[in-house]
């Protein structure tokens, strides 16, 4: 029972991510008949689900929700902006609620309540017509409502005569292909009342031409029952798209509540072979305004696409997988390196099969490491829902816009982005943008816009979290660092120096602390995060036009292509996405800067000089570089260093060891890996070396420990 | 090359401490045996950049990245010159593992509670802190480590 609901709420995942996108598209006006359906549809799951495991809460909101959104689904009310956004909260306090049975924690009624009055008042709209819908269809439609409640209650008034259907079914082999089983279906049809089923098999092909899995019988059924079409459709709800149905009132007897189950087989009319025919001979006064609708959608739906077929694994089993392939690629190394000093000969099959072997590793790899990507989409639409409650708190009107949802991105890295982007989206709203008065005296639409992007670019991914607010104002943060001691009164900053005191421990520039941010938990504390997924955040701003910060994380937390090179004998891994060229340095390109700096002309263009020996702490700086290998290393800011390295040993595919679980964080060091003969070697990570080695995003007091050389140098044994 | 300790003075039957001792130097000290995982020979520790003076780096136990403290310079002792006979003893405490090396393993001792004697107070010697209590058996004191004031504190180590 306990594997049954944990699947349940694994399906419900996927059917509020459903819903919202539905929600989404409707909120963006791209919705059609079947965006409200699979909105519905999803509801009607979660409700289902949640009845047969007893969830009284859920089910009863969801039921709410489900009978409010089949509103919009028979017509009978517009999507209109405020009934979307209704529709939206309904979501958050579906999924609040999904999230609270399955934690055993119950979701306060003060959430749940405006919710449920508002959808409440969308199912049956204030007498006074205030609501979207006009009169005129608040008539025709007022029985439908009506009858959907009879059929939840059960028990059929007394007042509906029972009357005639015929319902002709023909399931489409994506039917069966679900799993779904007719039977049950005229088994649930005939608790409405006395049924008569007849099976047309006139779709069947000599036996010769049978394809046994496709679908080639169709059936007719007669059913005389007080219900309504309505609660017919009910029955094939999940069914519906899978099958061509035909529900339309007997027309043999309309007052036919006499008519006997088991007399011979209603006439079959026309083989019933030829099915959605129905709009035309709907009759005006019976049909219900909902099933020539819905039916109507039904031929002009294209054959549904056979859905992708999943297997859901428990992570644990692929990170087992993960680190296994981890050991192979170590060991693939390991063989590389005993094959090279054995001496074997550059030809021999040893060497090819090597070469295979090597190729085969890396193919294993990346199709693990796919497994553990997934799309964005459900981090970014959590996002929403943060954005929407944090507007609502604080009274600013804000738009989500979101881009790449479906960059895929490694499950790890997608949980603890969480934090961070959370902080961020708040902090774009609270501090990003500016209230509406004041929008509105700058010209600008009263609506913020906040952006959320994702994307693949060299290697990396990048996310970017960007609003149209006031940006930075850099005065008043270089004021607030200047009062808090963090810089000295008379440094100039640039305009990214200054951006960057925002990444400083305990820097905050609300000046009141707001609900929703301000609580001395800053941009360090998200800059840390990043960081420790192996990831750097930058920040744009433009005054008056807004700010971007835009984190850029490694594909995976797992390998990384990366140049082994030796400096002051130890072998050290830069990761190979950042080193932009290789160069021999020659007498004539170093100048000296400063009295203890050099600058490298590469192309005409002056670029740092850093000793990675001396910056690591391993020897003191040589002072006599010509002819020293050269690392171009590219900062996602543009801006690059010429580190100086002794000697390049290969390239390989290294695999990522953390350090920070056993010892900590190491600065200029993103993490370790071991080498093929077993020796552990340190990965660079170039952003953090290249940032502290100029003193970049340090308090000035701390500036000089960081630069100093460390007595770590002369530990060796 | 574990070096596998005489069980001469081990006193299976009274009821006490079960101690790994150890050498650093020409002093014994020694660690509850409950703590420490393994012992390991001495291999090259590949160093890490702006860490402390006594952490003498990294080394891979088995796929594990394991940093390893030398424990004479934590102690401010000296030590025997490296002649490569150096012993890594793997300890855990809590969710963090850590190498200590040391000079030699020498024994495994039960000690009884009662034997075990907080050491006096002696505010000029630094090393005193990492030491919660003294014991003597068969003549020799013997220094129980104090584990977690050893452990490199993990703010320490990532500023």
């Amino acid at each position: 029972m306990a594997e049954i609901r944990a699947a349940f709420f694994i399906e419900c995942e996927d059917l509020l991510e459903e819903l919202q996108d539905g929600l989404q598209a409707m909120d963006d006006g791209l919705a059609d008949t079947e965006t409200i359906n699979t909105v519905f549809r999803a509801v009607h799951s979660i409700k289902g689900g949640a009845g047969a495991f007893g969830l009284d809460a859920l089910v009863g909101f969801a039921h709410r929700f489900e009978t409010a959104l089949d509103e919009v689904r028979a017509g009978r009310m517009e999507a209109t902006g405020e009934v979307v956004s209704v529709f939206v909260s309904g979501s958050d306090i579906l999924a609040d609620l999904v999230q609270g049975s399955r934690e055993g924690v119950a979701v306060p009624d003060s959430r749940i309540a405006p919710v449920t009055a508002a959808l409440d008042t969308l199912i049956a709209p204030p007498a006074d017509g205030s609501d979207a819908t006009d009169d005129t269809t608040q008539i025709d439609f007022q029985p439908m409502a009506l009858s959907l409640d009879l059929d939840l209650d059960t028990t059929a008034p007394a007042a509906t005569p029972p009357h005639g259907w015929d319902i002709g079914f023909r399931p489409e082999t994506s039917l069966f292909e679900a799993g779904n089983e007719p039977l049950y279906l005229f088994r649930a049809l005939s608790e409405l009342g006395p049924l008569t089923v007849s099976c047309d098999d006139a779709g069947v092909p000599p036996l010769d031409a049978l394809v046994p899995e496709e679908a080639c019988l169709g059936w007719r059924a007669s059913l005389t029952t007080p219900e309504s079409a309505a609660a017919i459709e009910d029955i094939f709800e999940f069914v519906d798209g899978l099958c061509q149905l035909d529900i339309r009132p007997s027309e043999r007897h309309s007052p036919g509540a006499t008519d006997h189950p088991d007399t011979p087989a209603p006439p079959q009319p026309t083989p019933a072979v030829s099915p959605p025919q129905l709009p035309a001979s709907a009759p005006p006064g019976s049909a219900r305004s909902a099933s020539p609708d819905l039916a109507g959608e039904r031929p002009a739906e294209p054959a549904p696409v056979t859905p992708v077929s999943t297997v859901r694994v428990d992570l644990e089993r692929i990170d087992r997988l993960v680190n296994l392939v981890g050991e192979l690629v170590i060991n693939q190394a390991m063989l590389s390196q005993s094959i090279d000093a054995a001496g074997v000969a550059p030809n021999s099959p040893v060497r090819a099969g090597l070469e295979e072997f090597l190729q085969l590793t890396r193919d294993i790899q990346d199709s693990v490491m796919m497994i553990r990507a997934q799309p964005v989409k459900s981090l970014f639409q959590r996002m929403g829902r943060i954005l929407r409650e944090a507007a609502a708190d604080i009274g600013k009107e804000v738009r989500l816009h979101t881009e790449g949802e479906n960059t895929e991105v490694d499950k790890t890295v997608i949980e603890r982005l969480a934090d961070p982007l959370t902080h961020m989206i708040r902090n774009a709203i609270d501090h990003g943008l500016e209230d509406p008065q004041t929008r509105a005296a700058l010209g600008k639409p009263h609506v913020g816009h906040v952006f959320l992007r994702a994307s693949h670019r060299s290697g990396r991914i990048v996310i970017e979290i960007g609003d149209d607010g006031a940006g930075i104002d850099r005065e008043r943060i270089r004021d607030k660092a200047i009062d808090r001691g963090l810089i000295a009164a008379d440094s100039t900053l640039a305009d990214s120096e200054i951006d960057n005191l925002l990444f400083l421990p305990g820097f905050s520039t609300a000046d009141q602390i707001s609900r929703l941010s301000g609580r001395g938990v800053g941009m360090d504390v998200v800059r840390s995060a990043i960081q420790a997924l192996g990831g750097r955040i930058s920040i744009s701003s433009r005054p008056g036009a807004g700010t971007t910060f835009s984190i850029s994380l490694p594909l995976t937390l797992a390998v990384l292509d990366g140049m082994v090179v030796k400096v002051a004998s130890e072998t050290i891994v830069v990761p190979l996405g950042a080193i932009h060229e290789t160069l021999a340095l020659a007498e004539d390109d170093l100048r000296r800067l400063g009295p203890t700096t050099h600058v490298v002309n590469v192309r005409d263009q002056f670029v740092p000089l850093l000793d990675l020996g001396a910056e690591l702490g391993f020897r003191a700086p040589l002072g006599a570089y010509a002819g020293q290998v050269l690392l171009l290393i590219g900062q996602e800011d543009g801006s690059s260093a010429a580190v100086v390295v002794d000697a390049i040993e290969d390239q390989r595919q290294v695999v990522i060891k953390g350090l920070a679980d056993n010892y900590g964080r190491v600065p200029g060091i993103a993490a370790a890996t071991i080498l093929g003969d077993g020796q552990i070697a340190l990965i660079l990570d170039p952003a953090d070396l290249i940032s502290q080695a100029r003193g970049h995003t340090r308090a000035p007091a701390a500036a000089p420990a960081a630069s100093s050389l460390h007595p770590a140098a002369g530990l060796q044994p | 090359m574990t070096e596998t300790p005489p069980q001469t003075t081990a006193k299976p039957d009274a009821p006490g401490v079960e101690l790994l001792s150890f050498l650093i130097g020409d002093q014994y000290f020694c660690l509850d045996i409950m703590s420490v995982r393994e012992i390991r020979g001495g291999t090259r520790a590949t160093p890490l950049p702006h860490a402390p003076a006594y952490m003498r780096g990294v080394i891979n136990l088995r796929g594990v990245v394991l940093p390893v403290m030398d424990l004479a310079r934590r102690l401010d002792l000296d030590t025997a010159a490296d002649t490569g006979r150096k012993v890594i003893i793997v300890v855990a405490r809590g969710e963090r593992s850590l190498g200590l090396l040391v000079d030699a393993v020498s024994d495994i001792l039960t000690v009884p509670e009662a034997a075990l004697q907080a050491p006096p107070e002696l505010p000029a010697d630094a090393g005193r802190s990492f030491i919660s209590s003294l014991a003597i058996v068969d003549g020799r004191m013997i220094r129980v480590l104090d584990l977690g004031a050893v452990l490199p504190p993990t703010g320490e180590v990532a500023a």
